[in-house]
């Protein structure tokens, strides 16, 4: 029959499915996943090889003493160590709660016409250089704390044992607070975009049983959110972990462990920052790298335990009250 | 059912005052005339757009009502504006009148939350919340109300549950999460989360559209169970669906009320045109 030839004639001559551009795409795909892999192991390689001799000749000793003497071709890096984590502490504690607050205030209680204008103006925050805000910490941040704000600290928290001691204006807490400024934005902006993937739906359920505008956002909103959030908070870490000039800026830049925050410190990518230009002999040189590759590893290891806290808070979840 | 029959915006015994608590169910003798809501030419505008065109319908309490229309006809809409769940839409306005039980809806200072716990919703789909277990997702209602008796608690549990046709299956799984279980019984847990918190009126719309067929002969046949205890306000677009579960039916048609009235008499012999059209599926 003619009729029925000509349909399968036709049929025939539409080509397969191209195979290869879908093979292609899987490749091109799986290389550049596997670029940013390798530009990790490059990275760690290359800083472990650059501090090769000071592995050797310090050992275990690198990070568990405090002695940081070039002259003497001393090197222990736990103050900087100290310095990095302490100061990465205090800015979360003071960041997280303002970015999630901000966040929420962004997607769920402002009028409409005032998000845009505001979500712009916290991610120009961002876009400040370090330097600029480095010196914006040293001639008004760094006097405002050392007038105000830490003798009132001083006064009614002393007892503590965390605001004792002389005041200088440059210290850990001022290098916290800088660090909080700067990583600020991200965690509000990605908190933000994950407050507005939470389903209507999800705030519909908890509006139609006579919740408040607050109950909503506690019910439906933030546990709905709970991961997502927490993830920008790693990501904050990681971001607040590295931060380098504003802090070597403000923090004062001694290596020293000290209980009170308002003594100077020292972070380990300040240290890398300030040193570098002066770090004549090789084996100074080396343990410099070695840093480094401290910060690495600090970097790297904060982000796994993020990523297991990640996944308990995942089995935790259907257990934890209203 | 005695309220079957047409009874005029006529304010009734109950007008005015408040039953201030909510879960003393007053008896069918009481209501028999009772309109639960009573609205007068209502209308809402999405910005520019007007969604409900002068509305005027009473809904008879203890009965099933169901709204039947094309798309975009205005049915979603009108039942939102019956526990004021439509403000929470951006730049909405409404004319008109709604009395609950003889009370101004949108009286100044009347609260939208109490408004809300006096009559709750049940979505189109179901909307559990994911983070709460099967026992926490009824309780969390009563919890936000400040209930925190463990044998009251309990005893809201079991009963919302077996109300919504649900304890047999999740007796043994409380604690699980609450999405663990099929789109079917989620919904239903969504229908007893909502009348954990004794509601007087439950709205509901379109329950079943995500549902299948199975799945949906359950929610009707709780739906009819139900109605001896609640007001019920169903939008469907399924026209079977409205024959089969309430006694009465109103007709929207591009944000107006076409047709209202019993059931049985709208689907046999409906008096306006449209209506006559949209049953019988010439358009819609």
């Amino acid at each position: 029959m003619p009729a029925v030839e000509g349909r399968a004639h036709a049929k025939l001559e539409v080509p397969p499915p191209s195979r290869f551009a879908d093979k292609a795409f899987e490749w091109l795909t799986l290389a550049m996943a596997l670029a940013v892999v390798l530009l990790v192991i490059l990275v760690g390689w290359q800083l472990a090889r650059g501090s090769s001799a000071a592995i050797q000749k310090f050992g275990f000793h690198f990070l568990a003493t405090s002695t940081w003497d070039p002259v003497a071709e001393q090197f222990g890096a736990l103050p900087f160590i100290y310095g990095t984590v302490v100061s990465s502490l205090i800015a979360l504690l003071i960041a997280v709660p303002l970015s999630i607050a901000t966040a929420i205030y962004l997607t769920e209680l402002a009028p409409l016409w005032i998000r845009q204008p505001l979500t712009s103006l916290i991610e120009m925050l961002a876009a400040i250089p370090s330097v600029i805000l480095g010196l914006w910490g040293i001639f008004v941040m760094i006097p405002f704390l050392r007038d105000y704000p830490f003798p009132f600290l001083k006064k009614y928290l002393g007892w503590s044992g965390l605001f004792t001691g002389p005041i200088y204006g440059v210290s850990m807490l001022a290098g916290g607070i800088i660090i909080a400024i700067m990583i600020l934005p991200i965690i509000t902006s990605v908190s933000r975009e994950i407050l507005r993937s939470v389903p209507n739906l999800q705030r519909e359920a908890a509006y139609a049983l006579g919740a408040t505008r607050w109950e909503v956002t506690r019910i439906a909103v933030l546990s709905y959110a709970k991961r997502g959030l927490f993830g920008a908070v790693i990501l904050g870490l990681g971001r607040a972990l590295g931060e380098t000039m504003a802090v070597t800026m403000v923090i004062g830049n001694t290596p020293q462990i000290a209980t009170s925050l308002f003594a100077p410190g020292y972070t380990l990518a300040s240290v890398i920052a300030n040193e570098f230009t002066e770090a004549t002999t090789d084996l100074y040189l080396e343990a410099l790298f070695e840093i480094g590759l401290v910060l690495f590893g600090i970097t790297i290891l904060a982000n796994l335990i993020g990523q297991l806290l990640l996944r308990t808070l995942k089995t935790s979840s259907g257990t934890r009250g209203a | 059912m005695a309220v079957n029959t047409m009874s005029s915006s006529t304010p009734t015994s109950q007008s005015g005052a408040m039953n201030p608590t909510p879960t003393s169910p007053a008896t069918a003798a009481e209501l028999v005339t009772a309109n639960a809501f009573a609205v007068k030419d209502l209308s809402i505008w999405y910005g520019e757009k007007q969604a409900i065109k002068n509305i005027s319908i009473d809904i008879p309490v203890m009965a099933i009502t169901a709204i039947i229309g094309p798309s975009g006809c205005g049915k979603s809409t009108f039942i939102r504006c019956l526990n004021r769940m439509h403000e929470l839409v951006p730049r909405t306005r409404v004319e008109g009148k709604i009395l609950f039980h003889g009370e101004d809806l949108y009286a100044a200072g009347s609260d939208p939350a109490m408004v809300r716990r006096r009559v709750g919703m049940v979505f189109q789909k179901s909307n559990p919340f994911p983070t709460m277990s099967i026992e926490e997702n009824v309780l969390v209602g009563l919890r936000l109300n400040g209930v925190r008796n463990r044998q009251v608690l309990n005893e809201r549990l079991e009963k919302s549950l077996r109300r919504a046709a649900l304890w047999d299956e999740v007796k043994n799984d409380l604690k699980k999460p609450g999405m663990s279980i099929s789109g079917g019984q989620q919904q239903r847990l969504c229908i007893a989360r909502a009348l954990a918190v004794e509601p007087e009126v439950l709205l509901m719309d379109e329950p079943c559209s995500a549902l299948d067929p199975i799945a949906t002969a359950k929610i009707e046949e709780l739906i009819r169970e139900l109605r001896d205890q609640y007001t019920i306000v169903i939008v469907t677009h399924n026209m079977q669906q409205a024959s089969r579960v309430s006694d009465r039916t109103a007709f929207f048609y591009v944000g107006e009320l076409i047709e209202f009235g019993d059931t049985a008499q709208l689907f046999n012999r409906p008096r306006e045109r449209q209506t006559e059209d949209y049953i019988t599926g010439r358009f819609g």
